[in-house]
């Protein structure tokens, strides 16, 4: 099974992190993976992206042209993307944020107030983990065991006390995805 | 083995401390400024290696020569105007024999261009760089395990032929994150080389290091000499990957990153019933001719794809020799050629 | 010579005890290129005297710079290294950073040091390299025949400064030991000469200071020598060291500039 996403936003709302711990927790269970930033001046403020790829087989390019997955976390991102999903693919998108929603007909498309739950949950930064937590509902990929793992590589240990808030975010992210 | 998701040019500061380093010098520029930063965190402690913000890359290779000198494994890092500036230091480097490693994290030029991933760096790299006749062996990765491998390779091709060895990487190897398996730590070395200057030894001459022979006849010996060096480099050290190439009518080639787009370019056009194969040079010096030269007498036609306006397509079109048609296929500028791009290009050039 | 004048001068002469001289094991029977009068082998003879004096022959690595002295290491019979043009603390820095128990020296020109070679110069002294920098002034490029060099004396002509170096086009010259002697890394910086006998000895006393500094890891030491060039400054030897004495000397002060504390 091969699974090729983009995850796409402002930076900071922390799009590189969350294709990274969906990258951890591809390692973790011995999956290739190839995980390509948009690097630069751009991720302070601009637009932000990463293709990740999650595979069982050898992945030939981590540069790809369309992609299974398109996370979506502000406008911008839908615009530039939504013609380059795969027919059958999905579309995530933070319908919080994005006005102009994805018309498309031919994929299937998601969406999760992802903001709006953040402010719900009183920590605005989660929006990414509520995000990942749709997107694994939507691809499983990999066990959400493995993504705990992935979360405790990826957080320095002095903000481990922040997991479970995190875990309470992906949580709820997958259940909006369930309604 | 562990396996671990790391960063390209973490790897390659991983995989430089593990091959036993003795000594980096650099000085920091994106996108590869995260190597100085991991050796910075890690090298010292671990196995004592000297890690050297220099004030300019011009000084940075000057201490590469002098380390390199002394005998020691040493390695610098940089991307393409920080390159540039190194040129002058690697012609005497090569001159005067010296074995030591540079990595290139090519961004976009000419001038100061972008910090995009390119490979524009081609010509410079394989043809020599700075002035005189030389060359440096010049591997180039594509993939973050290949970084990791190629650090340790390099420095085992450097101190095999006293030669300056250049990984040619292009920024986006050097940013993404992929799978990889590290070597185990090597031992720094405890003995030195005859020819490094470690102090004239009590029984025996002075070493002198230099790439100053003022007499014509003399330079010209010290020019055949290395020019027999790189002969025998041809000879030996050639490395190339070939996928799909058996049944293959048409090839698709490129190296490093560009490489890999082919290969997905390639398994695209496989669906369509194209039957394409795919060439990549993992030396670009020493270029491995012949493979391009045996498959030119069989196939309809060759599409290079490189990330700059076509440097290497020149070597493959010499080694081809008119043999079959060439085409190229290039983005500038620190654009990345996608792989529907290249079949689209290629459906509509070949077919 | 009769045979028996040739037993007597080497039996009887010839003897330790009438041992005046002795030229340095550490300077090779290579004939100098330097021009008659230049000041660059005595101030060679006197560093290659201190290496022999503290037996450290076998624990020195030089860097030769380009400039006149570029064919240093053809006389100095230590391991040496020839440096690309201005690079020679860059050099240097790599050698003592990977051989910190080694001694090392750099030796080197106005244009190499002070013009190309400024930044390294510069860097290597603040980040305190332990190394000792010989710096010979002679305000003039010799090796390319004469042109200006950023030490030329205000006034002085040279082929680049045909109708006298002219500050407000030209610029200063630039007094390198004093730049070098601001920085907290630098341990020992003193400018000397060698155009006369006393000076001579004083100055081999600076090397043989610095080399006992870095044996004690205390930072960058430069001794300057404030020197001559005949052939380009269009003198003979004789009134070459008058120019010393009378132009340069005043404008380059002699003396420390720059101690180790508490010494």
């Amino acid at each position: 099974m091969t699974q090729e996403a983009i995850f796409s936003g402002f930076g900071g709302q922390g799009v590189l992190t969350m294709g990274m711990l969906l990258g951890y927790a591809g390692i973790i269970e011995d999956k290739e993976v190839t995980w390509m930033p948009s690097y630069g001046p751009e991720m302070r403020g601009g637009t932000a992206n990463c293709i990740t790829i999650i595979s069982d087989t050898s992945i030939s390019s981590p540069i790809i042209s369309t992609f299974d997955t398109l996370m979506a976390l502000n406008q911008p991102s839908v615009d530039k993307f939504e013609e380059k999903v795969k027919k059958g693919g999905n579309i995530i998108y933070d319908s919080t944020n994005i006005i102009n929603v994805p018309t498309r007909k031919d994929i299937n498309i998601y969406a999760v107030p992802g903001s709006e739950t953040a402010v719900r949950l009183k920590n605005s930064k989660v929006l990414n983990m509520i995000m990942l937590g749709s997107f694994l509902k939507v691809n499983p990929i990999v066990k959400l065991e493995s993504i705990w793992k992935a979360l405790e590589q990826v957080l320095p240990e002095r903000y481990h006390h922040l997991i479970p808030l995190n875990q309470e975010a992906f949580n709820t992210g997958m259940e909006l995805i369930a309604k | 083995m562990s396996k671990k998701l790391m960063k390209g040019n973490e790897a390659l500061a991983e995989a430089m401390i593990r091959a036993g380093c003795d000594a980096y010098f650099g000085y920091p520029i994106t996108p590869q400024s995260e190597v100085i930063e991991y050796l910075s965190r890690e090298a010292t402690n671990r196995t004592g290696m000297v890690v050297l913000q220099a004030e300019s890359e011009v000084a940075a290779i000057n201490m590469i020569y002098g380390s390199a000198a002394s005998g020691r494994r040493v390695m610098t890092t940089s991307s393409s105007p920080g390159i540039s500036l190194m040129q002058e230091g690697l012609s005497y480097i090569a001159a005067a024999e010296l074995p030591c490693l540079v990595a290139n994290i090519n961004r976009g030029g000419p001038g100061l261009g972008t910090i995009q991933p390119s490979q524009g760096d081609y010509f410079q790299a394989t043809k020599g760089g700075g002035h005189g006749d030389y060359h440096l062996i010049v591997l180039a990765p594509s993939s973050v395990q290949e970084m990791v491998d190629y650090t340790k390779l390099g420095f085992e091709l450097a101190e095999k032929y006293r030669c300056p060895t250049m990984l040619l990487a292009d920024g986006a190897i050097g940013q993404m994150m992929e799978k990889v398996e590290l070597f185990e730590q090597m031992p720094r070395k405890t003995e030195f080389p005859d020819w490094a200057t470690t102090g004239k030894p009590k029984n025996g001459d002075r070493r002198i290091i230099t790439s100053l022979f003022i007499q014509p006849e003399k330079m010209e010996q010290i020019n055949l000499g290395l020019q027999r060096k790189y002969r025998e480099i041809e000879k030996n050290e050639v490395r190339f990957q070939t996928i799909n190439t058996e049944d293959a009518e048409y090839i698709f080639t490129g190296f490093g990153l560009g490489a890999r787009i082919c290969t997905k370019a390639m398994e695209s056009g496989r669906a369509k019933g194209y039957k394409i194969g795919v060439v990549r040079p993992q030396t670009l010096y020493p270029f491995p001719v012949e493979i391009y030269n045996q498959l030119s007498k069989k196939v309809k036609g060759i599409l290079d794809v490189e990330m700059n306006a076509g440097q290497m397509v020149e070597d493959v079109r010499l080694a081809v020799r008119g043999n079959t048609r060439v085409e190229f296929y290039g983005r500038m500028g620190g654009i990345i050629a996608t792989p529907d791009e290249i079949l689209e290009y290629f459906e509509k050039m070949f077919l | 010579m009769a045979e028996e004048e040739k037993d007597f001068i080497f039996s009887d002469i010839c003897v330790e005890e009438n041992l005046v001289y002795r030229k340095p094991v550490t300077l090779t029977d290579t004939e100098l290129h330097y021009c008659p009068g230049c000041g660059h082998g005595v101030a060679h003879k006197i560093l290659m005297e201190v290496v022999d004096e503290m037996g450290i022959q076998n624990e020195v690595i030089g860097v030769a710079p380009v400039g006149c002295s570029v064919f240093a290491y053809h006389y100095m019979n230590v391991d040496m290294q020839e440096a690309a043009h201005g690079r020679a603390c860059a050099v240097a820095t790599g050698i003592k950073r990977v051989q910190p128990d080694k001694f090392v020296f750099t030796y080197q020109g106005d244009g190499d040091l002070a013009a190309i070679g400024t930044a390294e110069t510069i860097h290597a002294a603040n980040r305190g390299e332990n190394f000792l920098i010989v710096f010979i002034n002679n305000g003039v490029y010799g090796m390319t025949s004469g042109q200006m060099a950023p030490t030329t004396l205000p006034g002085m002509v040279t082929t680049t400064s045909p109708f006298g170096r002219d500050v407000k086009v030209q610029g200063h010259p630039l007094k390198i030991a004093d730049l070098v002697a601001s920085l907290p890394g630098a341990a020992y910086v003193t400018r000397q000469s060698v155009h006369k006998p006393v000076n001579v000895r004083k100055a081999k006393k600076t090397f043989q200071k610095a080399f006992e500094y870095q044996k004690r890891g205390l930072g960058t030491c430069l001794v300057e020598i404030v020197s001559n060039c005949p052939s380009n400054w269009k003198m003979t030897p004789l009134e070459s060291n008058k120019f010393v004495e009378d132009k340069m000397i005043p404008f380059y002060p002699l003396g420390d500039l720059k101690v180790p504390e508490g010494k």
